[in-house]
């Protein structure tokens, strides 16, 4: 392992931890603006982290260890798939570990753990959002499989950094298959990180929560790091959108070490357009009855295979 | 006794002759829980443990053979162990080693049978089942298929009181002899004109391609049966719960598996070498059963039928890997056809321990609790934390998650899907990748079966006030769980190695391979060059360090004061354990979405009744549609036939004065 | 992918757009969307004959191009949008089989059409022959919009597409029909729109209502009892 490829790991870990509730951020002030509103400061999600931190965790009385240990996974998972994902350079050796599927996988883990954290107090509302969780979850994940199985047909490997750099050094062109594979990777991070249509992160209405739901009951360092961790999953979808479909900037095998450095405001602009589109995307959107969600995510899945078909057959 | 040990293959028959001997011991003392449970179950676990190290040390040993002078005259049974034998006998030795020693502490008073005469069929079915994997002609191999499912059927009606396990052992037995006729008219078709039925006879006929596909459509019938495809599945999700669990686990972890062991046998040894077109249907077939299995599973409201559900969906899986190994092989793709089967075998692997530890843990449940229905369990992970922790590890291995073993065996599977579009033929090519869409499909429920399954019976509040006096497992259960736990565990820690030994049985039988491997040892790489790598130790390492790294540094930083409280309510404040979601509840969305999978029938209530009560029964299409009009196409038959029965002695002459004289004609 | 030229990558795309419109137009409830569909469909189409004239540089096609424009973007979407407001129907029954059915019977029609068109593509000699496929898939998503709908205006906007598809077909394949045919097609489709338009007024009449299953009862007494 040669010492520029560790810079590049532990800059990634590094550069998304503190960036996720940034990006969280970014996206409240487009709402705002969008809604005019007058918007919330930018940082404001890294001083609710930390409020958080300082305060007694309340929990309920029959909370079994599951439930306390549940937070520290979900985070876990969320921080190793940051290290897996090639946000800002190609040269990762955790990749070898874990490639496409397993990132699936990872991110199938914090989902399993979140419900069943949530089905262990025992109340109506966490096992609603287990339920639900579940639900958008079994639909999402195998149309996900197939956005990383086209690409990882269009590049022959499943290895992320492989598939980027294969993607980056392909002739400019228009492919519709990426381009159907791109619809169908939004509506499932639209889907997964409960945006607006499948889920309202804003909601107060306690039958309507799919996510919220399920955090009813945490509080103190235990909210601070699911919280976190949702931060962290939006960012890590919106750079696993990057990788595949917009994958040029990043620092890869032959360009220099100080590409490394000029990789970063490539990623914050990236991440600055990603965020201004979500907003846009949820403010003209409504949110969908909780039986349509399994349509929408239908649909996504359907996006994916005629990718999958249209470059089977055309080649492109 | 050196001398019966020098080989592997005699090692072999030592040890199942020795299961015979602690079962026919079992009728020495048939009363007597103590020897039974205390002194014969944890030998026959020994002898499984001494099994599997066995097979385990002779996986890359040359084949062997053997005859045993045993049965009629002229017809001597052939034995031959060669390294797919081998492997499968590890999975038998190892799982039901875990399974004997957890029987040990689960049989109590009270059952049907006497413990001695379960001692026995128990021991038999073990033996019965290892001299399948051994048997090398027609005669053995079906003399000990048959013991296999009369002792097996002795064992799922022990509790041969209630009137609805016998028809479960019933419906059990008679589609076990549907498919066992299916088998035998295989074998018939293999020898291929030469009428000797041993193996090495019919690995000699070379049948023309028509009548190869023949046997193999017969073959899959009736192993099908056994495994559980659909639509031959209706015994499983009745067999499984009716039988005593430790009895289910190794009906589902190790008897299942012979099926498949069954289909690889004929497919690559006896028929020479699958055509691509028998994968097709393998394939179709697995996928149904996947969907179908899974789907059902998420709306059962009892915990042994919804693993049994979940069983059926993994034999679809298996032979979805199957069909995909034989399209490849049918082509010619030797390289990926290897990478498939490995697949296959590791999935079969991973099964048996986690489906075995499942139903263990149930048993355990089942005994404490007296609840196999999963609304009246709930919260028991406080009152049995062993059983929870143990079975939190399985449930979480067959969702398919890493760094656990589940998760090894679908990511190889997918890799070999990756390149199914490099098959030759025009509408294959594109209906394969269509297949990995719905393994992915399949895979995600077994996610949703396994958060509803192990929510609903350890987490959330007990819904029964009986619940609270739970106990949890004794020494000898517990040791049985560790063991499938670890096993569980290893499988996934170390892919690797497993498919380097899987590499030697793929070799030997298949005589495909694939191609030696550059990565270090913990890491695994099935396809060099191809950059898709997958490291579970790596993997379980990063994730807990950085866990343990946050525990740490929260606890640094700031404080770990806790308060405990209430949980939220909304301000209702009449929130008890009934307002939870039931197991029917967790289904719904999946009986909503795979609606014309199911038949339903709904019990409504109207606003007028003074006890409303709302019902919903979840039939299988499949038996309205096929089994009963068969049933009664059957019995109609019978009825027409049964006019032959008059009754009158003086009929019954005359039907043999006729057939006499039918025979005098024909002969002279 | 190195070295397409840009407009045989524009042309793929259209190949791609049409096939994603089939797709919608197979889900779709409201028909009022689903003549806007139509009309997209048209468009696209006439990018993609812009295209070809324009690569091929065969006069005629601007004249085609210009033909399709015409009639499929602006003349046949105005005539049924006028219909629709006169009917008063705006939403279609549901139908027959539920979206998840349908959408999956529509994956299988493309990879058949996808399969069945490969040795046909091998004997054309166009650039764009790897859309054959991708045009014998619009035309059989076409008909199962067809078969799949209950009121009868569904049912020609079907139609109207299945032509939409030959016609890509015959691009693709053959670099377009001779002038004589389009234009012989193109006048059965309009005198099919306006006929049409007549009869579902008739059958308005008759039934008070567009949905095609009261045209199921062969016999007077049976449509008798139904109006009762």
């Amino acid at each position: 392992m040669k010492p520029i490829e560790v810079i590049t790991q532990l800059l990634e870990l590094i550069v998304a931890l503190a960036a996720a509730p940034l990006f969280v951020g970014w996206i409240n002030q487009c709402r705002a603006w969008l809604q005019n509103r007058s918007a919330p400061s930018l940082w404001l999600p890294y001083r609710g982290i930390r409020k958080l931190f300082h305060k007694d965790a309340v929990i309920a009385a029959d909370a079994s260890r599951l439930f306390r240990l549940a937070p520290y996974i979900v985070f876990g998972a969320m921080v190793v798939a940051a290290g897996i994902i090639p946000s800002m350079g190609t040269r990762l050796p955790l990749t070898q570990v874990a490639d496409a599927i397993a990132l699936v996988g990872l991110l199938a883990t914090a989902r399993v753990f979140m419900s069943l954290a949530a089905m262990d107090i025992g109340t109506a509302f966490g096992t609603l959002g287990a339920r639900r969780e579940m639900m958008v979850g079994f639909l999402a994940e195998p149309a996900l499989l197939m956005v990383i199985f086209v690409a990882s047909l269009i590049s022959a490997t499943t290895a992320l950094p492989a598939i980027t750099e294969h993607l980056a050094t392909q002739t400019l062109g228009l492919y519709p298959s990426l381009a159907f594979t791109a619809v169908a990777f939004l509506m499932v991070l639209l889907a997964e990180n409960a945006r607006i249509p499948v889920d309202n992160p804003a909601t107060h209405l306690e039958l309507t929560m799919i996510h919220e739901a399920m955090m009813l009951e945490y509080s103190a360092r235990h909210l601070a790091l699911m919280e976190w961790a949702a931060a962290l999953k939006l960012f890590n979808y919106a750079c696993i959108g990057f990788a595949l479909f917009i994958p040029w900037g990043l620092s890869t095998r032959e360009s220099a070490p100080v590409a490394l450095l000029a990789s970063i405001p490539v990623l914050a602009a990236k991440l600055a357009v990603a965020g201004a589109l979500l907003a846009v995307l949820e403010t003209v959107s409504a949110k969908l009855r909780v039986f349509r969600a399994p349509e929408f995510l239908a649909t996504a899945f359907l996006f994916a295979v005629l990718g999958l078909l249209v470059h089977l057959l055309l080649r492109v | 006794m050196i001398a019966l040990l020098h080989s592997p293959l005699d090692a072999c028959l030592t040890l199942l002759a020795l299961w015979g001997l602690i079962g026919l011991a079992g009728l020495l003392r048939p009363r007597s829980l103590r020897y039974v449970g205390r002194t014969l179950f944890p030998l026959g676990a020994l002898c499984a443990a001494a099994l599997a190290v066995v097979a385990f040390t002779s996986l890359s040993a040359p084949p062997e053979r053997a005859v045993l002078i045993v049965g009629l005259p002229d017809l001597p049974m052939h034995l031959r162990r060669d390294a797919l034998s081998s492997l499968f006998l590890f999975m038998l030795g190892a799982a039901s080693a875990g399974i004997s020693v957890f029987a040990a502490g689960y049989f109590r008073r009270g059952h049907g049978t006497s413990a001695g005469l379960l001692c026995l069929q128990y021991h038999l079915f073990l033996a019965s089942m290892g001299l399948v994997l051994l048997a090398d002609d027609a005669y053995a191999f079906m003399v000990a298929w048959e013991t296999m499912a009369l002792s097996s059927y002795f064992l799922v009606t022990t509790q041969h009181g209630l009137g609805e396990i016998r028809r479960a052992g019933f419906l059990y037995l008679l589609i076990a002899h549907v498919g066992a006729i299916a088998i035998l008219l295989a074998f018939g078709v293999m020898q291929g004109g030469s009428w000797q039925f041993t193996f090495d006879a019919m690995r000699q006929a070379h049948l023309r391609p028509v009548w190869a596909s023949v046997a193999f459509l017969l073959a899959l019938v009736g192993f099908g049966a056994k495994a559980g495809l659909v639509p031959l599945h209706v015994w499983l999700p009745e067999a499984h719960p009716a039988a005593p669990s430790p009895v289910s686990a190794l009906m589902s972890g190790v008897m299942l598996k012979t099926a498949v062991y069954g289909v690889l046998r004929v497919s690559f040894d006896l028929l020479g070498g699958p055509q691509s077109s028998w994968g097709l249907v393998a394939l179709a077939v697995g996928l149904f059963s996947a969907l179908y299995g899974v789907v059902f599973a998420a709306a059962q409201t009892d915990m042994k039928r919804l693993l049994a559900w979940s069983s059926i969906e993994n034999v679809g899986i298996i032979f979805t890997g199957l069909g995909l190994a034989f399209v490849f092989r049918g082509v010619g793709m030797r390289g990926l056809a290897a990478l498939a089967l490995i697949a296959v075998l590791y999935h079969a692997l991973n099964h048996s321990f986690m489906k075995s530890l499942l139903f263990c843990g149930t048993g355990a449940v089942l005994h404490s609790t007296g609840e196999r229905n999963l609304g009246r369990l709930g919260g028991l992970i406080r009152h049995m934390p062993w059983v929870a922790w143990l079975s939190l590890i399985g449930a979480l291995a067959l969702a398919g998650l890493p760094p656990l073993n589940g998760f090894v065996s679908e990511w190889l599977l997918l890799q070999a899907f990756l390149f199914a579009h490099q098959v030759p033929q025009t509408f294959v090519n594109m209906l394969l990748p269509l297949g990995a869409a719905l393994v992915a499909l399949a895979a995600a429920l077994a996610a949703y079966v396994m958060v509803k399954f192990y929510g609903v019976i350890f987490l959330g509040q007990p819904r029964e006030a009986t619940l609270l006096r739970a106990h949890d497992a004794n020494v000898l259960e517990r040791i049985g769980l560790v063991w499938l736990a670890l096993g569980c565990v290893t499988l996934g820690l170390v892919p690797a190695q497993v498919v380097a030994a899987l590499r030697t049985v793929v070799r030997q039988v298949a005589h495909v391979d694939l191609p030696n491997p550059t990565a270090p040892w913990w890491l695994l790489e099935p396809l060099p060059g191809r950059q898709a790598s997958y490291s579970g130790l790596a993997f379980f390492v990063a994730v807990t360090t950085v866990v343990l790294l946050t525990i740490f540094g929260v606890r640094l930083f700031y404080h770990r004061r806790v308060r405990h409280a209430a949980p939220w309510d909304c301000g209702f404040a009449r929130l008890d354990a009934r307002m939870q979601d039931s197991a029917e509840g967790f289904g719904q969305p999946i009986r909503h979405i795979f609606e014309p999978f199911f038949a339903m029938q709904r019990e409504l209530p109207s606003p007028f009744d003074r006890a409303p009560r709302y019902r919903v029964f979840i039939g299988d299409r499949i038996w309205q549609r096929l089994y009963e009009p068969l049933g009664s196409l059957v019995q109609k038959v019978a009825d027409t036939f049964a006019v032959l029965q008059q009754g009158r002695i003086a009929t019954y002459l005359l039907y043999s004065f006729i057939t006499l004289v039918a025979l005098l004609a024909v002969v002279l | 992918m190195t070295g397409v030229p840009f407009d045989l990558q524009l042309l793929n795309l259209c190949a791609a757009l049409l096939l994603l419109l089939s797709f919608a137009m197979l889900t779709q409830r409201r028909i009022v969307n689903l003549v806007n569909l139509l009309a997209v469909q048209g468009s696209v189409l006439f990018i993609a004959t812009l295209l070809i004239a324009w690569r091929t540089h065969q006069a005629h096609l601007y004249l085609s191009a210009a033909l399709t424009l015409g009639l499929k973007v602006m003349l046949l979407p105005y005539l049924l949008h006028r219909l629709i407001r006169r009917l008063e129907v705006y939403w279609d029954a549901e139908p027959l089989l539920n979206v998840a059915g349908t959408m999956l019977i529509g994956v299988l029609i493309v990879v058949f059409s996808f399969g069945l068109a490969q040795p046909i593509s091998a004997l054309a000699s166009t650039a764009t022959r790897n859309a054959i496929g991708i045009a014998v898939a619009v035309v059989l998503l076409s008909f199962l919009t067809m078969i799949t709908r209950r009121k009868a205006m569904s049912q020609v906007v079907g139609f109207l597409s299945m032509e939409n598809g030959l016609f890509f077909g015959a691009m693709s394949a053959t670099y377009g029909m001779p002038m004589v045919v389009e234009f012989g097609v193109a006048l059965d489709v309009l005198v099919a729109v306006l006929v049409l338009g007549i009869f579902f007024f008739q059958i308005r009449e008759q039934f008070d209502s567009l949905d095609l299953h009261h045209l199921e009862s062969l016999r007077e007494d049976a449509v008798a009892e139904r109006r009762e």
